[in-house]
């Protein structure tokens, strides 16, 4: 028997605001920044309305929010803030601070070209610059993906065996504008499911009295460096065991990697975000004509599910990886020199092409992705690559 | 300064100092250039030294200057210039 789901209309902005109702952050201090606006325009009539008892801190800049976050984290509360582009890059000294402190705070990043040339729409050059920072980073589907991942966030963030930062990524305008039937869990279910927040050594625990951020030299910093890496690494392990409690309890199927129609498939596709579902679409036309096509989709870009990977690609000959933004390395965007780096040691290593898509909000259209799959059907023909670097969608 | 330091897996994570009054056990007294010595002939035991030493490191008995703290004072003279009877004066460190 299938019971007949209650879905709302909300853009995936509003979705993600709603996962911060229930979630009754201790503390939100933001900052205004398109596409992330909506998120914190709908959250602060929340506060308004009573409806949450949040302590709503209406800050000077993206530094001030992530700075308040931090010492609110600290001092003992559950803390989160949301950002975009320009704001995520004001804020990026303490966003390194907040990671290698080991602060549980659970960031929306509505993901949006980082200037210059100023620009609001979406590619993901703001959050992938940040991916050296010691954050965990998911990437929405949709405005439901990223409403449930929010909320998932929490857990991994504050597990004992990761505590780091989580960004919970959508794209800019394409998922936070659009309007979606979301469906929105229980209430109770979710405070249920995030629990209480507590840490092991509150800054306002006067009984026991604590230093954060003192000084850190040659002596143990390397050290403190270690600790992070080695919680990236078990985080890997930790948060499939956190997804599988949130699959059990909300009756969903979260994973670190979406893999669609991949078992038998010749070529594939990776990428992040919307332009899946865009992807997705494709296959299924493709798959009609009988051409052996399938999909990627890392959900977790930190930490970098590198085994999930291989093991999914594990029989594909071609893998086109499709970023949407740039290194400016000579060798391709972020997440293809990563997928790269990761099918190195396959025993048969697939065939690899970076397609470079979307950037400032270029629109990236079925066809444009069919022709990626042309070509890249002409390279498992071939057996070879002739351009390692490609632009998708830009005007010669 | 050569110490048997702990592995990171010893330490609390994320810099954190999980008790209080640490700052006893770092030693900066080498860092000092200069270094203050008392005559106590002259002193008149006000105690000013002690109030404006920014590193706790002027040692009082009995309501008495009774010298200081080599350890972690790091030599800023302070001391010597708030001193209304000119007792303290600042002399180069020879190591």
């Amino acid at each position: 028997m299938t019971t007949k789901k209650k879905l709302i209309p909300l853009t995936g902005d509003q979705a993600v605001a709603e996962a911060m109702r229930q979630i009754e952050p201790d503390v939100v201090p933001v900052y205004p920044i398109t596409p992330q606006t909506e998120i914190v325009m709908g959250f602060s009539q929340f506060v308004a309305d009573g409806k949450v008892r949040t302590e709503m801190i209406n800050v000077e800049s993206e530094h001030s929010a992530m700075s308040a976050c931090v010492g609110a984290a600290a001092a003992g509360a559950r803390a989160m803030t949301a950002t975009s582009a320009n704001g995520l890059a004001l804020m990026w000294e303490i966003v390194y601070i907040a990671a290698s402190t080991r602060l549980p705070i659970v960031m929306p990043v509505v993901n949006r070209a980082l200037s210059g040339p100023i620009n609001i729409h979406c590619d993901h050059s703001d959050t992938m610059g940040a991916r050296d920072a010691g954050w965990i980073q998911m990437f929405a589907e949709n405005g439901q993906e990223a409403y449930e991942n929010t909320i998932a966030a929490i857990r991994i963030a504050e597990h004992k065996g990761i505590q780091l930062p989580v960004m919970v990524c959508q794209d800019g305008f394409i998922t936070s504008h659009a309007v979606e039937g979301v469906e929105l869990f229980d209430d109770k279910k979710v405070k249920d499911f995030i629990g209480e927040y507590s840490i092991d050594n509150p800054l306002l625990d006067i009984e026991k009295p604590v230093t954060y951020g003192p000084l850190d030299l040659q002596d143990f910093y390397f050290e403190h460096k270690r600790q992070q890496s080695e919680a990236m690494t078990n985080a890997l392990k930790v948060i499939p065991e956190v997804l599988a409690e949130f699959n059990k309890t909300f009756g969903k199927n979260h994973d670190m990697i979406e893999e669609y129609k991949l078992a038998d498939a010749d070529i594939a596709l990776v990428v992040l975000s919307s332009t899946a579902g865009t992807a997705k679409s494709v296959v299924d036309d493709l798959r009609a004509k009988g051409i052996k096509v399938g999909l990627l989709r890392p959900i977790f870009f930190r930490p970098f599910p590198k085994d999930r990977m291989v093991k999914a690609l594990s029989n594909v000959k071609v893998v086109g990886v499709m970023d949407r933004s740039d290194s400016f390395s000579a060798m391709g965007g972020p997440l293809f020199s990563e997928m790269r780096s990761a099918l190195y040691d396959m025993p048969k290593k697939p065939i690899m092409k970076d397609f470079i898509f979307g950037l400032g909000g270029r629109d990236i259209f079925p066809e444009d992705i069919k022709g990626i799959c042309d070509d890249l059907g002409a390279i498992l023909k071939k057996g070879s690559v002739d351009s390692l670097v490609n632009y998708i969608g830009v005007r010669e | 300064m050569k110490q048997k330091e702990k592995g990171w897996k010893d330490i609390p994570i994320g810099g954190l100092i999980d008790k209080g009054g640490t700052a006893m056990e770092y030693k900066t007294g080498s860092w000092r250039t200069f270094k203050p010595v008392v005559d106590k002939t002259k002193c008149i035991n006000c105690l000013q030294c002690w109030i404006y030493c920014p590193d706790s490191s002027i040692k009082a008995e009995n309501g008495q200057m009774a010298g200081f703290d080599y350890e972690h004072c790091k030599g800023c003279g302070i001391c010597a210039s708030i001193c209304p009877v000119k007792c303290i004066k600042m002399e180069k460190e020879i190591k």
